[in-house]
């Protein structure tokens, strides 16, 4: 069995088991499925009229509007889970018997990553869901369905990578869980839940300037009026950066966990 | 001679009335959660970041909404302030019902259970002590809704205001608890808070009722908080009305008539 092989394999049953372990605990599935589905209906319902306002993007319904910023929430907080449960494997010893194991480091983070973005495919198919069950309609068609399920699935992937990083460099599940704040100040700074221009400043100029607005704004493109190219380009190429952040933070960390044991 | 005196050394070694007891049972509980809170302060950090977050959050995201017509004011921040505060309510109660669930957990609640205090006591201790925390969030929120702008809402609106936030909190100590002890576990922390969130924002949160979509509409007709919102909200929009106040003092004593009793239903099926 050739290296590559056996790696994929590793990757594939340390994936799966991340899944499992989200799906049987209600606390990591919880901030995945449940708040922001939560917040969806009651920002949806609250705040629903704002498509009247002057300056908002002609949109279908605010629900329509509102599908991206939930799978970019359900996505960031799978991220967070995802690094919760990697730091609960450092403190249970279950990472040091891997480390142990004759299988390639950067596998077993690898692994963990897997999980994550699958958390995210299926955060982005049950918005999707959800967006087409109470009328939302996808103006991209089916290819603006799959691109939005691709760029959520890869930022899944993408965050997931800085929520292993802070993982292995702090080995506490409790400093992990701490950061869930940040991902709700990141979420709001951004355009996920309102259109920029309408924002109140500061929170309109650094939203401006959020990568995660590049990517909310790629995955809503093909929701609310259709594939666009430049905001499709603009938010791979945040993911992309957010990979080499996450990619770079997390060597440097696996490097200082094996060092430290 | 001696009779005389045994009697009166029974006399003077009397066990307290029953009421005096409780009462010390509960401030002794209070003050064990107060203790918590000096000596682990982080550990309160997260009930005062949540609703503050929220609240500039919200702000800076929907404070265009005033502009919509039908807003009854220009200053949104004023507008959301009271629902961070029951926020914060909702958050420190739910906290209690984690803190009782670990308790559990731990095996303290077993010898508190063992002791001769009755339930509705151990139970009210808790409750008191997520009510009196629950301040401090509050407070913290409306220190910064006032340092960007939000209206004083009268020293009326106020109190109004603190009593509301006071007994959402207790209301949602009594949800957290019914559940800790039901589930005996720490893994229904997630049900806890979900379920005071679901409760405070299914409201007029973000826009006043004639606003809301039609079904968030009739939801929040039929929703208690909604009362207990106008009321906690009244002097930050407007006025301060009896006609405000008094539904939201009717649903908070409903919440906790209900609540309370499933609690204390739950920890008389508890076993040692």
């Amino acid at each position: 069995m050739s290296e590559l092989t056996r790696s994929g394999r590793v990757v594939r049953a340390l994936g799966a088991r991340s899944i499992r372990q989200t799906f049987r605990r209600p606390q990591l599935l919880a901030p995945i499925v449940v708040f922001p589905t939560l917040l969806l209906a009651i920002q949806t319902g609250g705040a629903g009229a704002s498509i009247e306002l002057p300056g908002f993007p002609p949109v279908q319904s605010f629900l329509q509007f509102m599908l991206a910023g939930s799978m970019m929430q359900s996505m960031m907080l799978a991220g967070n889970s995802g690094g919760i449960a990697f730091a609960v494997d450092i403190e249970m010893g279950f990472t040091d018997r891997l480390f142990a194991a004759p299988i390639p480091r950067f596998a077993i983070v690898l692994g963990r990553l897997a999980g994550t973005a699958a958390l995210g495919l299926f955060a982005s198919l049950w918005f999707l869901a959800i967006g087409l069950i109470f009328g939302a309609h996808i103006e991209g068609g089916v290819p603006g369905a799959l691109l939005a399920i691709l760029l959520v699935t890869a930022s899944a992937l993408a965050v997931g990578g800085i929520g292993a990083a802070i993982a292995l460099r702090t080995g506490s599940a409790s400093v992990v869980q701490g950061l869930f704040p940040l991902v709700l100040v990141v979420l709001f700074l951004s355009s996920a839940f309102f259109p920029q221009e309408l924002m109140i400043e500061p929170a309109k100029t650094i939203a401006e300037y959020n990568p995660l607005s590049f990517i909310v704004e790629g995955v809503r493109e093909p929701i609310i009026s259709g594939i666009d190219a430049t905001h499709t380009l603009e938010a791979v190429a945040a993911i992309l950066g957010i990979v080499v952040l996450g990619l770079v933070l997390s060597s440097r960390a696996l490097r200082h966990r094996l060092r430290v044991g | 001679m001696e009779a005389a005196a045994i009697t009166a050394t029974a006399k003077t070694q009397a066990p307290p009335p029953a009421w005096r007891a409780n009462l010390a049972t509960i401030a002794a509980l209070t003050a064990r959660a107060k203790n918590e809170l000096v000596r682990v302060p982080g550990a309160a950090i997260p009930g005062v970041l949540a609703p503050t977050i929220f609240f500039l959050g919200l702000n800076g995201v929907f404070g265009a909404l005033t502009q919509l017509q039908g807003f009854e004011t220009g200053s949104y921040e004023s507008f959301i302030v009271p629902v961070s505060m029951l926020q914060g309510a909702g958050f420190t109660g739910a906290a209690a019902g984690v803190n009782l669930a670990r308790d559990y957990e731990g095996g303290w609640v077993d010898r508190l259970l063992v002791s001769p205090a009755p339930r509705w006591v151990l139970l009210a201790g808790n409750v008191l002590a997520a009510s009196a925390r629950s301040l401090i969030p509050a407070t913290f929120v409306l220190g910064i809704a006032f340092a960007i702008g939000a209206e004083w809402p009268g020293l009326d609106g106020l109190v109004i205001c603190y009593l509301m936030v006071a007994a959402t909190a207790a209301a949602a100590a009594c949800w957290g608890s019914m559940l800790a002890l039901h589930f005996k576990s720490q893994s229904a922390a997630p049900l806890m808070q979900a379920g005071t969130m679901a409760l405070i924002l299914f409201t007029p949160a973000y826009a006043p009722l004639a606003l809301l979509q039609p079904w968030l509409e009739k939801v929040a007709n039929v929703n208690p908080l909604t009362q207990v919102l106008e009321a906690a909200r009244q002097g930050f929009v407007g006025s301060v009305t009896w006609a405000d106040t008094w539904p939201g003092i009717v649903a908070l004593a409903g919440l906790l008539a209900l609540l309370g009793s499933l609690a204390l239903r739950e920890m008389r099926r508890t076993n040692v």
